[in-house]
């Protein structure tokens, strides 16, 4: 198994991964950093659960090879709350609006909603829709997540 | 157990030589939203990937004498960019309506053709609007027209050897309006049960001096309605006419019974989206 060596920036801090070629970037968050906030749930790219943002952008990490990741910033739940542990105004709006319920999709949801609200501030109801149209969420019926994300979008302003 | 070696060079040249070096031990990975799921359902399993991601000037839209895509263009690119939207708008509808944010974000426009599924939510666009897909290998460029292109689910003209660069679309496509129905049971996540694109030009007020009809997963591969395009053609735009076209255009088609939808299904709902779509296309030509 030919192991790679890559240097990428996770949640502000520069490291290195020196992990098999064949790795997703899932799969060296979860094993190699021990990071368990992104998750696997379909390991397609279906179902979101292990979304993170890799240059400003949410995508898959299940499907995203890691050698992609190489020079690029990669942002996982673990690194969206403050460092002295003040939650992001999206971990406050969905606790305070039982955005989560199970909680195996919230860390995807999350994310998505970030790289969302990073790039459009004030987003409409239908564009909250279209940003996380790649988040299953099989409790909440998706309600209380968009109602949390735009209370979180009325917090940053 | 997965394994594979990954390559990512940052020119073709490279990626010549290495497709040279394994040949067809290789697979090519884009946006890898398709092989790396293939690699996962043991339908591929190579020894190495090459990886286009390297080839940053690939990634591209631009206008002059005609529009130029790079085959690494992001569908999110496609998306945000003004220029798709108002002069490829068939194009705009299928990129937008591909997966969710997060596919869109990585999987390219060149994966989706190359991939080949006969579901694939540009091909339609990409048909109806004249492209024609320029490949490159260590022999130089070829240019193949997109109706061309499909030899069947999951099968193209292009060699192992070959790199897809670029879509052009011709110049005279400016004048023509286009609209993409992707029909599915979901608003995301999900794959047509049909795909009706339709680009529309008009001479004088109504009158169609031009047509062109794209239907996906309605044949083993994307396919033009070439008879209901000539049908059209003269014609003023009026329920009867589009009907007819409609019409016409299921009769060219040969869906199949699938998961998705009946073989009648299909037929049916080319008749109901042709027409709307060319009605859609026919607006849009008013903005250009």
């Amino acid at each position: 198994m030919k192991k790679v060596s890559v240097p990428f920036i996770l949640n502000g801090e520069t490291v290195t991964a020196e992990v098999p070629a064949a790795w997703t970037l899932l799969k060296t968050l979860r094993e190699y950093f021990e990071l368990n906030g992104p998750k696997e749930g379909c390991g397609a790219g279906e179902c979101g659960a292990c979304t993170v943002i890799v240059d400003g952008d949410a995508v898959n990490s299940c499907i995203y090879p890691i050698i992609e990741v190489e020079g690029k910033s990669v942002t996982t739940i673990e690194g969206v709350a403050d460092k002295d542990g003040t939650l992001h105004p999206l971990q406050k709006a969905f606790l305070e609006n039982n955005g989560v319920q199970c909680g195996f999709c919230t860390s995807g949801m999350i994310m998505s909603a970030k790289a969302l609200l990073d790039q459009n501030s004030d987003p409409t109801e239908d564009e909250i829709r279209t940003g996380i149209s790649g988040n299953l969420c099989r409790c909440t019926g998706y309600v209380q997540i968009v109602e949390a994300i735009e209370k979180a979008s009325k917090m940053i302003k | 157990m997965i394994d594979y070696d990954y390559k990512k060079p940052d020119s073709l040249k490279d990626v010549f030589g290495l497709l040279k070096e394994y040949g067809p031990k290789a697979t090519l990975i884009a946006g890898g939203t398709d092989v790396m799921l293939d690699i996962r359902n043991k339908k591929l399993s190579p020894d190495v990937l090459i990886s286009l991601r390297g080839l940053k000037d690939l990634s591209y839209i631009k206008k002059n004498s005609g529009y130029h895509i790079g085959a690494m263009t992001t569908h999110r690119m496609l998306e945000r960019s003004d220029v798709v939207m108002t002069d490829l708008s068939a194009l705009h509808d299928g990129s937008k309506k591909i997966g969710s944010v997060q596919i869109r974000n990585v999987a390219t426009i060149g994966g989706n053709i190359c991939n080949a599924a006969p579901s694939a939510d540009t091909a339609g666009p990409l048909l109806a609007l004249d492209t024609t897909v320029v490949l490159e290998g260590l022999g130089g460029e070829r240019k193949v027209p997109i109706a061309e292109f499909f030899t069947g689910p999951s099968k193209t003209v292009r060699k192992t050897e070959e790199v897809l660069v670029e879509f052009e679309i011709p110049g005279k496509m400016e004048g023509f309006g286009s609209a993409y129905w992707k029909h599915s049971r979901r608003k995301a996540m999900d794959l047509p049960i049909l795909g009706v694109a339709v680009a529309i030009k008009f001479s004088e007020k109504d009158i169609i001096s031009d047509a062109r009809i794209a239907l996906t997963v309605a044949a083993p591969t994307p396919i033009r309605a070439y008879s209901a395009e000539d049908f059209l053609k003269g014609k003023n735009v009026n329920d009867e006419v589009l009907k007819e076209a409609g019409k016409i255009a299921s009769s060219e088609a040969s869906p199949r019974d699938s998961l998705r939808g009946k073989k009648w299904y299909r037929e049916e709902m080319i008749e109901v989206f042709v027409p709307r779509m060319a009605r859609l296309a026919a607006e849009r030509t008013q903005n250009r």
